[in-house]
């Protein structure tokens, strides 16, 4: 309701500026920061709906390596290549999408442009920050010092991935820390499947007697949602992994093999494999009005329309709406971004279409995982996805995995060309899903 | 939910003791939840992160982070950890009688 009149008269605004399209007048010029999960899919989805003549459409990104990032998970156990999860980002692109690699100095809000790198300026008529998040590795002290990528690593990066791959393989016994700093991150869950996937590994190579494996985290259980935690619990005793819970890393000892929390705690490793604070991109910060502290864009939770004015829109890790930054909530958010930057256009109200859905597979080791699925509203609930036939939610199963390891086709040929799957759109679907708990 | 009294006044709480009504909390509840979580006295440096993380959940609906704190109360992270033991966030949140912040798994 904040936003309601500035939509408004913006979008009143925003429509006398566009009507005039049939005389040749204007062409819709948008801008799309970041060539990842969110940019690509809302540019291949605003190409698909506007023709040429209706629109330009500009992505920006620093790089052409497009990386899957869930499969970074996989890399330090030889499940997967950086090579097989690396592709060029201006090949996802529909035709008549304009990709320029360049960093971004600076969004000028009062000005409705983006400096680049080069000096360069991108006007808008519409800007979409999609430029993700990053590890901000200096936030935490020592953690790149001495013994980093030797005996301090983390699998976010694909070097650091790679890197891990081969102290794995090399490792012959000893204490292991899987951490994550503090919380956002992308892919909550991925520091905890990596403690899953280690188990597995180690009991293979016939080292999990030898090995303790510790998974210490900020927050005050390693489950926070209720149901989550009645239903997966067992897994960390199950596969003995010790739990540390309100752990909150303010230096790390890489020589010394120590990570020390703020309060003075200390916990020993042999190995430590951490994940790194996240903020968003630095242009951001260096933009007046557009992000907050974090370096994050505060953007309404359901119309994705940034608070920093009206033409501005957010998806993706790099919008702060207060649901999990991974790429399945990046997808149900580039169908809901696309119609709002439409209905902008058009000077009609947004759609209030994003509900929080998230839906992430998490691997448990031994060709197994769980699948989760929920929104702001509603915890993960048992059941099965999307429908009652569907595959079994909140359970290990061997489908689920099947599941996670076709993922990564489905992305690159289904979702970031925009087409999404059949039978599953933006909102979270609630046939299927138990809502009284049962017994299991 | 349940009901209690912390420094006489009855307020809604959850499970944990978090407030679930934020607007029926007081300067004295704050030191009464305070007092039981082994802060004896408030000091000026501890209200502002409270009055902070107060302000910051009824406008936006969301609980500041650690380290959002940290950069922006002006109070820096290591003082946080010694003004409230364990989980600043956590604790500052309980004292300012808001939710408490949440995890996403």
């Amino acid at each position: 309701l904040r936003f309601a009149p500035a939509t408004i008269s913006a979008a009143a605004d925003g429509a006398a500026r566009f009507a005039r399209k049939g005389a040749g007048m204007t062409r819709r010029q948008i801008v799309i920061l970041g060539g990842g999960t969110g940019g690509t899919m809302a540019a291949n989805r605003l190409r698909r709906r506007y023709d040429a003549d209706e629109a330009e459409i500009h992505v920006v990104d620093r790089d052409d390596r497009h990386v899957y990032q869930p499969g970074l998970l996989f890399v330090p156990f030889g499940l997967t290549t950086v090579d097989e999860i690396i592709r060029p980002r201006r090949r996802q692109f529909r035709k008549g999408i304009s990709f320029h690699e360049a960093e971004v100095e600076e969004v000028r809000l009062d000005r409705d442009d983006v400096v680049l790198g080069d000096g360069s300026v991108l006007p808008y008529d519409v800007l979409v920050v999609a430029s993700g998040s990053g590890l901000q590795f200096d936030e935490t002290e020592g953690l790149t010092g001495p013994g980093w990528n030797e005996r301090v690593f983390t699998f976010y990066t694909s070097s650091g991935a790679e890197q891990l791959r081969g102290a794995l393989d090399r490792f012959e016994g000893g204490r292991i820390v899987v951490n994550f700093v503090d919380l956002p991150i992308k892919c909550p869950v991925a520091p905890l499947e990596f403690a899953f996937l280690a188990d597995w590994r180690l009991r293979e190579r016939g080292l999990r007697g030898r090995t303790e494996l510790v998974y210490a985290t900020p927050l005050d259980s390693a489950f926070t949602k209720r149901t989550c935690a009645e239903h997966l619990s067992f897994l960390l005793e199950e596969k003995e992994i010790e739990l540390i819970t309100e752990f909150n890393v303010g230096e790390v000892d890489g020589v010394g093999g120590k990570l020390i929390a703020y309060d003075g705690q200390e916990l020993d490793f042999d190995l430590l494999v951490t994940v790194p604070l996240h903020g968003g991109a630095a242009y951001v910060e260096r933009s007046a009005g557009l992000g907050d502290a974090l370096g994050f864009v505060p953007t309404n939770r359901s119309t994705l329309q940034a608070e920093a004015k009206p033409n501005v829109f957010a998806l993706g890790d790099a919008a702060d709406v207060p649901t999990s930054k991974a790429g399945s909530v990046t997808h149900f958010e580039a169908e809901v971004l696309a119609e709002n930057v439409a209905r902008y256009f058009e000077g009609d109200e947004l759609e209030a279409g994003f509900d929080g859905h998230a839906n992430c597979f998490i691997e448990t080791g031994f060709k197994k995982a769980l699948l989760i699925d929920f929104n702001y509203d509603t915890e993960p609930l048992p059941g099965h996805f999307p429908t009652a036939f569907g595959l079994p939610l909140l359970r290990e199963s061997r489908l689920n995995h099947l599941g996670k390891l076709l993922f990564q086709w489905v992305y690159w040929h289904a979702l970031l060309p925009g087409r999404g799957i059949p039978g599953i759109g933006p909102a979270m679907p609630t046939t299927g899903k138990q809502y009284e708990r049962s017994p299991t | 939910m349940t009901m209690t009294l912390i420094a006489d006044a009855p307020v809604d709480v959850d499970a944990e003791g978090f407030l679930t009504d934020p607007s029926q909390w007081n300067e004295q509840i704050a030191e009464g939840i305070a007092a039981d979580y082994g802060i004896p006295e408030l000091t000026d440096r501890h209200w502002l992160v409270v009055r902070f993380m107060r302000e910051r959940y009824l406008e936006t609906g969301n609980a500041p982070s650690i380290r959002a704190l940290g950069k922006e109360s002006g109070v820096p992270v290591k003082e946080l950890y010694q003004l409230f033991p364990k989980g600043p966030a956590k604790l500052a949140a309980r004292i300012g009688g808001i939710p408490k912040p949440r995890g996403c798994i």
